[in-house]
């Protein structure tokens, strides 16, 4: 009887000390055959195996091991890690998100030493780049384009030479293609699609130390966008029962959308849609487009950063980047690789080219709250006073700018 | 035995027992909750930003992330404004629409002449079983501009709202019905937390709607259940005193019955109230705070200002004024529904009405 009680006592108590022994786990690394762990946002299965198999090619080479993980949930799942002192030693590290981690830390700034550093598209280095230091190095980049349903575009009569080319072609061509069940335009009611109309309209938000979010520029991009609105040829794709601009073009609910490379995406679903993919149209400020990238981020501070600092260099390699780029149609960082990749995918050179006027959306420590208010005060663009919106977006971003600076 | 001291007697050694049974417990209840909560709060006054372990990573900053999303005018304050507006709507309209829904199908499944009893406990539980991120996404879908709730109001030629996707509030529509559109002057000032009066007043957004018809559909079986519970311990002889008595229906459910699940009514709307303010994983499914923020809770605010924003301290600060918020409610309403037969005041009411007893007897006796 009384051994049976200890006995489950002894239990409880190894429950317990079995629970504590999960959360240490994992021994400390070897002395030479380090072994790394990387996570990465994965758009999906052809991403997560190519990056698997680069990452095995490198560790054959080095002597290294790398184990690959998908993260459901990246910025979470990174959080949780630099919190318990766990990070990984090589992650995918957003754009949106960049500036936040490198004002508190958590970045190792290593991108300048690498033998590589001045092949990347000056853009994206400088997207990259906190306080002055080119802090960690651009994995790939997506821009914005003019994406169009080519059958539809064929059966409004349309040709080559209607192919937008500036606001009013724009505005024509999406008139033409609008029918009782189509419409002509479609894109995300967000910063990250709108913005494009205010840069092309000569407008910008942030200026050196001051914010200019509330310019007749901007106001002027707003201010077409919901022209087209209020005309019917453009609508968001929640109000034509899409999830995003993609399923919207797949579905054939909208005839042309402003999406990134990521289009190809929508094969597995829709594989009967033709499109093509074309620079978006000018505006009265001249062209622009939005570029989205991530960087490879090492911790602060790490002691694998030796050998991680020689994982990123082998995975920005032209070769490599290029490699990527077949698997899973990302843009490479590289300007002689971006090159190359445009020559070899004709499809996605538009998206290549517009690289060169391409610009970062506005990226500060703690500016991504303030665009999040800001997309929310887009939902009511349609019919709503864009003066107004830009207004309260004026006076937000200057504030959390000069908490930017102050710190 | 008989070797033990004396004095120790046969219960001696009982007390090292009783630590060693619950040493466990305490163990566990300690490391996985009574430390994170203490930490939580060092936090809430702390600096810290995510990096490492809170304790030698960070230092006191006072009450500065408290001030920032009650005092301080900017955005953290008009986020934080904004999701007390929302929950507060869904509160008060969940709250109250589950425990009347989950009161009245107790009352239902509990009559004796109803066939199929056990197929409409069953049928009626089944949602609170299943799990709330498939009902939300059944929600989304059923939900959308062109799905089947909106097809099937189109069949009785209305023309349904684009639910999800509609931040505006229901108060402000039906304010727009008599021709009121936008602020009027008295309602354009500040009222508290960097909202306006006229976007406190708002209501809860269409989108909102969609989440408190969600919500009183999951839980009100769970309720049920507790309801189920305490009418089935009514004894059938109170019933048929009642009905001697000459009680209808409607007089012998609100004297009798209702009076008498008042424990239980306790506990459910408690249970609701905690549940509620903590409104979650409906947030993060839908659109994270879209359409128009609307959608913002507490809960929520709390993990992104904390997981994307990397303001720690802002995001615990915000989830120990959840917790007060939720504290002070639950004992308001164990004020109200405190039991009115003891204490002073009962005492009071008591011989006040033995006195008009006494008073009438006199007067009849004459």
């Amino acid at each position: 009887m009384r051994k049976k009680t200890w006995g489950a006592a002894l239990l409880a108590v190894g429950v317990v000390a079995g629970l504590g022994a999960c959360s240490t786990g994992g021994g400390d690394s070897a002395e030479e055959g380090q072994s790394l762990t990387m996570l990465i946002g994965s758009s999906g299965d052809a991403e997560t195996q190519a990056v698997q198999a680069a990452a095995d090619a490198w560790s054959e080479e080095s002597g290294n091991t790398v184990e690959v993980v998908a993260a459901s949930d990246l910025t979470q799942q990174l959080s949780q890690g630099f919190a318990g002192d766990d990070a990984p030693d090589l992650f995918y590290m957003s754009w949106d998100q960049f500036a936040t981690y490198a004002s508190n830390n958590y970045l190792e700034p290593y991108a300048e030493q690498l033998p590589n550093a001045g092949d990347f598209y000056p853009a994206l280095q400088d997207t990259f780049t906190y306080n002055g230091t080119f802090t960690c190095a651009p994995k790939d980049f997506s821009t914005l384009g003019l994406i169009i349903n080519t059958d539809m575009w064929a059966a409004a009569g349309l040709t080559d030479a209607d192919i937008p080319t500036d606001w009013d072609s724009l505005e024509a061509a999406a008139t033409k293609l609008t029918t009782a069940t189509t419409v002509g335009l479609s894109f995300g009611l967000e910063y990250a699609r709108i913005g494009v109309f205010m840069n092309q309209a000569g407008g910008q938000l942030v200026d050196g130390d001051t914010v200019t979010a509330d310019s007749p520029e901007n106001l002027a991009g707003l201010q077409y966008v919901q022209k087209l609105h209020d005309a019917g040829v453009l609508k968001w794709p929640s109000e034509i029962s899409a999830g995003w601009g993609g399923e919207a073009l797949g579905a054939g609910k909208a005839a042309m959308v402003i999406e990134g490379p990521w289009i190809k995406g929508i094969q597995g679903d829709f594989p009967d849609t033709k499109y093509a993919a074309y620079e978006l149209p000018e505006g009265p400020g001249g062209k622009s487009t939005f570029t989205f990238t991530n960087c490879w981020g090492i911790p602060a501070g790490s002691e694998t950063r030796d050998a991680a600092v020689n994982l990123v260099e082998f995975l920005t390699s032209d070769d490599q980047q290029l490699a990527f780029g077949d698997a899973f149609g990302v843009l490479p960082s590289t300007e002689s690789a971006a090159a190359t990749y445009a020559e070899q995918h004709p499809e996605n050179a538009s998206f290549v080219a517009g690289n060169d006027y391409a610009v970062s959306p506005v990226n500060f420590a703690g500016s991504a709250t303030v665009i999040s208010d800001f997309n929310a005060q887009l939902e009511s663009l349609a019919g709503g006073d864009a003066k107004a919106i830009l207004e309260s977006l004026q006076t937000n971003l200057q504030a959390a700018l000069d908490e930017a600076n102050a710190n | 035995m008989g070797k033990t001291s004396v004095g120790k007697g046969i219960r001696g050694s009982e007390g090292r027992y009783g630590w060693t049974f619950i040493a466990p417990a305490i163990l566990i209840i300690g490391v996985f909750l009574v430390v994170p909560i203490f930490l939580a709060l060092y936090v809430s006054f702390s600096n810290w930003n995510g990096l490492g372990s809170p304790i030698g990573n960070s230092s006191l900053v006072g009450g500065d992330n408290y001030a920032k999303v009650l005092v301080d005018s900017g955005l953290a304050q008009r986020d934080f404004g904004t999701s007390i507006r929302n929950n507060f709507y869904y509160v008060l309209l969940v709250v109250p629409l589950q425990t009347a829904l989950a009161l009245f199908l107790a009352v239902q499944v509990n009559r004796r002449v109803l066939r199929g009893r056990g197929f409409f406990r069953t049928a009626f539980y089944f949602p609170s079983v299943t799990s709330s991120v498939a009902i939300t996404t059944i929600f989304i879908f059923l939900f959308t501009a062109s799905g089947a709730v909106n097809t099937l109001l189109g069949w009785l030629g209305i023309n349904g709202p684009n639910w999800f996707a509609d931040p505006s509030g229901i108060i402000h529509n039906l304010l727009k019905g008599v021709g009121v559109t936008s602020a009027p002057p008295l309602f354009n000032e500040g009222g508290p937390l960097g909202l306006t009066w006229w976007d406190w007043v708002s209501g809860p957004s269409v989108a909102m709607c969609v989440l408190i018809i969600l919500a009183v559909f999951t839980t009100s079986g769970t309720f049920m259940l507790l309801f189920l519970a305490a009418l089935q311990n009514i004894g059938a002889e109170i019933d048929e005193a009642a009905e001697m008595d000459g009680a209808g229906p409607m007089r012998k459910f609100f004297s009798v019955t209702l009076p008498m699940l008042k424990p239980t009514l306790f506990t459910v709307l408690t249970l609701g109230l905690i549940g509620t303010w903590q409104v979650f994983d409906q947030i993060y499914l839908t659109g994270k705070g879209a359409p128009g923020k609307t959608l913002l809770t507490p809960a929520f605010l709390a993990y992104d200002t904390s997981f994307k924003g990397l303001n720690w301290g802002e995001g615990a600060a915000i989830s120990f004024i959840l917790f007060l918020i939720i504290v002070a409610l639950t004992l308001l309403q164990r004020y109200i529904l405190r039991d009115r037969d003891t204490g002073r005041g009962a005492i009071r009411r008591a011989q006040k009405a033995d006195r008009e007893l006494h008073e009438e007897a006199a007067r009849a006796a004459r």
